[in-house]
C-alpha cells in the first residue's frame, strides 16, 4: 500500500529533518541541531543512549513538540500548525508501552480511532481495520478488550494502529523493549513484511542490523554517525563513545572483513 | 493481569431486556428514578408495585433474586445512615422495644430506604443486562456530555492496569519485609497511594500523547452507534411508564 503522496515519489524523502534545535520551557537544551534525510522506503535505526535526546526528536516528527529551530518536513509537507491533521496521518507513532497506545474498550474500535479522526466512515473504515490487524496477524482479536492480550499481541496491535491510518513513515520507540524472544522475532517478521518506510529508536543493537540496514547514532542532541548499521556496529570506539554496547558474546555476523558467509541473522535486505 | 472478574456487574444473556438498546435502558432507568422519587412516603401500596415492576423485570431479564441481593451491597452506607435517623431525629417521639424513637426519623429513614433501595435495584438490573461499554456508548447517544462520557470510558480501560500496578506496589512493599498492622503503618500505605496517584497521571499524560498521534481533536469518533428502533423505545419505556400511571392514578383518588 503505497500512500500515494502526489507526484515525484522518486525524488520526495519520506522524511527530512533539517537543523532541528529544541529546548524545553525549563531551559534544558535537548536537541542542538539536528539534520537527517530518510528515503522512501528505507529502514532505518536511530541509536543513542538514554537521554540523547531520541524521544524528544520523535516528539517533532508528528508535531506533538514543535521546533525551536529548523524544519521537519514529512513527504514534501514542512510540519506546521496548520498541517498537524496530515501530518499525523503520514506520520505514525508506535509508543514503547503499548497499553498506553491501546486505549479504546476493543482492539477494533481502537485500530479503528486514528482513521475514523481523519474521517474515514463506513465500509472503508472496516476495510482499513481488517488490512492493519491481518497485516500483524492479530484479526482473531478484533472483538477483544485490549488489556486481555498478552504484551507481545499488544504491541503488535500497537503497530496496528497506526498502520491503519496508512502512513507515509511508521516511527518505533523502542519496539523490542520488554517482549520474549519469540515475539521480538515475530515482530520483526511483520516489520520487514512492510513496505513504508520505518524509523525505529532502539539500543537493541542486534535488533537494530537484523531489521535496518542504516543507523543513525544520537547523542548529545546531534546526529554523530550515519551510515551503513554493520559499519558503525563493527566500530567499538565509535560505540563506546556514546554509552552504546552490543550484548555479551554478539559479534557482527561476517563482520570485520571476515566474509559474509555467517550473515544469518542480518536479513538479506 | 487478572481480569477474570471484570465485568463483575454484568451477567450476559439474550433476553428481551438484554438486547434493548441501551440508551432506552437508561433512559427508562432515569424516568424510573425519578417517578420513584416523586412518590409521598405515605403511599406504602405504590412502592410495593414498583417493586413488583422492578421484579418483572429481573423475571424477563432471567437475572436470579441472589445476583442482584449480592450486588445491593452499594447501599449499605445509606442504610447505616437511614438506620440511624430514628435515634437522632427530633420532635415527637414513639416507644419501641423499649427504645424511644423519633417519628419524624422514622418517617425519613423509611423515605430514604425505599427510594434508595428501588433505585439501586434499578440500576443494577441494568448493569446487569448490559456491558459497561454499552452503558457508555447509551450515554454518549443521550448527548451526555462527551468529556464525562470519555472520562468514564477511561476508567473502564485503565482500572485493570492501575490495579495491576497497585498488586505490583504491594508485592514490592511486602518482598521487603513490610506487613501493614496497625496505624503507624498508615503513612507507608499513603505514600504508596501518592505514588500511584502520580504513576496514573504520568500515564494519563503519555496516552493523550498517543491519541493526540492519531489526529484526535478533542471528541471521540462514533464509530458503533447503537440505533433504537420506536418499539424498543416503547418496551423500555413500560418500566417507567406503568410507574407514572401508577402513581397519578393514585393521586387521582387521593
Amino acid at each position: 500500500m503505497s500512500a500515494g503522496t502526489g507526484a515525484g515519489t522518486g525524488t520526495v524523502p519520506s522524511l527530512e529533518v533539517s537543523r532541528l534545535a529544541y529546548a524545553y520551557p525549563d531551559g534544558t537544551q535537548a536537541l542542538f541541531g539536528v539534520d537527517l534525510r530518510l528515503e522512501r522506503g528505507e529502514r532505518v535505526a536511530l541509536l543513542g543512549p538514554n537521554g540523547a535526546g531520541k524521544t524528544t526528536l520523535v516528539m517533532h516528527l508528528n508535531g506533538i513538540l514543535t521546533a525551536g529551530h529548523g524544519t521537519v518536513t514529512v513527504a514534501g509537507l514542512p510540519v506546521g500548525r496548520d498541517s498537524l491533521m496530515e501530518i499525523r496521518r503520514r506520520v505514525g507513532l508506535v509508543f514503547q508501552d503499548p497499553d498506553d497506545q491501546l486505549f479504546m474498550p476493543t482492539v477494533r474500535e481502537d485500530v479503528a480511532f486514528g482513521p475514523a479522526n481523519m474521517g474515514v466512515r463506513g465500509a472503508e473504515l472496516e476495510r482499513r481495520v481488517v488490512t492493519a490487524l491481518e497485516r500483524v496477524g492479530m484479526l482473531q482479536t478484533a472483538d477483544r478488550p485490549p488489556h486481555h492480550l498478552s504484551f507481545g499481541q499488544r504491541r503488535r496491535v500497537a503497530v496496528a494502529t497506526v498502520l491503519a491510518m496508512e502512513p507515509e513513515i511508521l516511527v518505533l520507540d523502542e519496539p523490542s523493549s520488554n517482549l520474549d524472544p519469540a515475539s521480538r522475532r515475530e515482530l520483526a517478521e511483520i516489520l520487514r513484511g512492510l513496505d513504508v518506510t520505518v524509523l525505529m529508536v532502539t539500543h537493541d543493537l542486534p535488533y537494530a542490523l537484523e531489521l535496518c540496514e542504516r543507523s543513525l547514532i544520537l547523542s548529545g542532541g546531534v546526529i554523530v554517525a550515519d551510515g551503513p548499521t554493520r559499519e558503525i556496529l563493527a566500530d567499538p570506539e565509535l560505540l563506546a563513545a556514546h554509552r552504546l554496547e552490543l550484548p555479551y558474546g554478539f559479534a557482527i555476523p561476517g563482520g570485520a572483513g571476515a566474509g559474509r558467509a555467517g550473515a544469518g541473522g542480518a536479513g538479506d535486505m | 493481569m487478572g481480569a477474570g472478574h471484570h465485568h463483575r456487574l454484568h451477567l450476559s444473556g439474550d433476553s428481551l431486556v438484554h438486547r434493548l438498546p441501551p440508551q432506552c435502558k437508561l433512559a427508562a432507568v432515569v424516568c424510573f428514578a425519578l417517578v420513584v422519587v416523586a412518590t409521598p412516603r405515605e403511599w406504602f401500596g405504590l412502592f410495593a408495585g414498583y417493586g413488583a415492576l422492578l421484579a418483572a423485570v429481573a423475571v424477563i431479564a432471567r437475572i436470579p433474586p441472589g445476583f442482584l441481593l449480592r450486588r445491593m451491597a452499594v447501599e449499605v452506607p445509606f442504610v447505616v445512615f437511614a438506620v440511624a435517623l430514628p435515634f437522632v431525629g427530633s420532635g415527637e417521639r414513639t416507644p419501641f422495644l423499649g427504645l424511644s424513637l423519633s417519628v419524624a426519623g422514622l418517617w425519613a429513614a423509611w423515605n430514604i430506604l425505599v427510594k434508595a433501595t428501588l433505585g439501586v435495584l434499578a440500576s443494577v438490573l441494568l448493569a446487569a443486562t448490559t456491558e459497561p461499554r454499552m452503558i457508555l456508548l447509551g450515554a454518549q447517544r443521550l448527548r451526555l456530555p462527551s468529556l464525562l462520557v470519555q472520562i468514564a470510558m477511561f476508567m473502564l480501560r485503565y482500572l485493570d492496569v492501575i490495579l495491576a500496578e497497585m498488586r505490583r506496589m504491594r508485592v514490592a512493599r511486602e518482598s521487603r519485609g513490610f506487613a501493614a498492622r496497625d496505624v503507624r503503618h498508615i503513612p507507608v500505605i499513603a505514600r504508596s497511594a501518592g505514588a500511584l496517584f502520580i504513576r496514573s497521571y504520568e500515564r494519563g499524560e503519555r496516552v493523550h500523547l498517543a491519541m493526540l498521534s492519531r489526529g484526535y481533536t478533542g471528541s471521540m469518533p462514533v464509530l458503533a452507534d447503537p440505533s433504537a428502533s420506536s418499539r424498543q423505545w416503547l418496551a423500555a419505556g413500560m418500566l417507567p411508564g406503568v410507574a407514572l400511571v401508577a402513581l397519578l392514578g393514585v393521586w387521582g383518588l387521593a
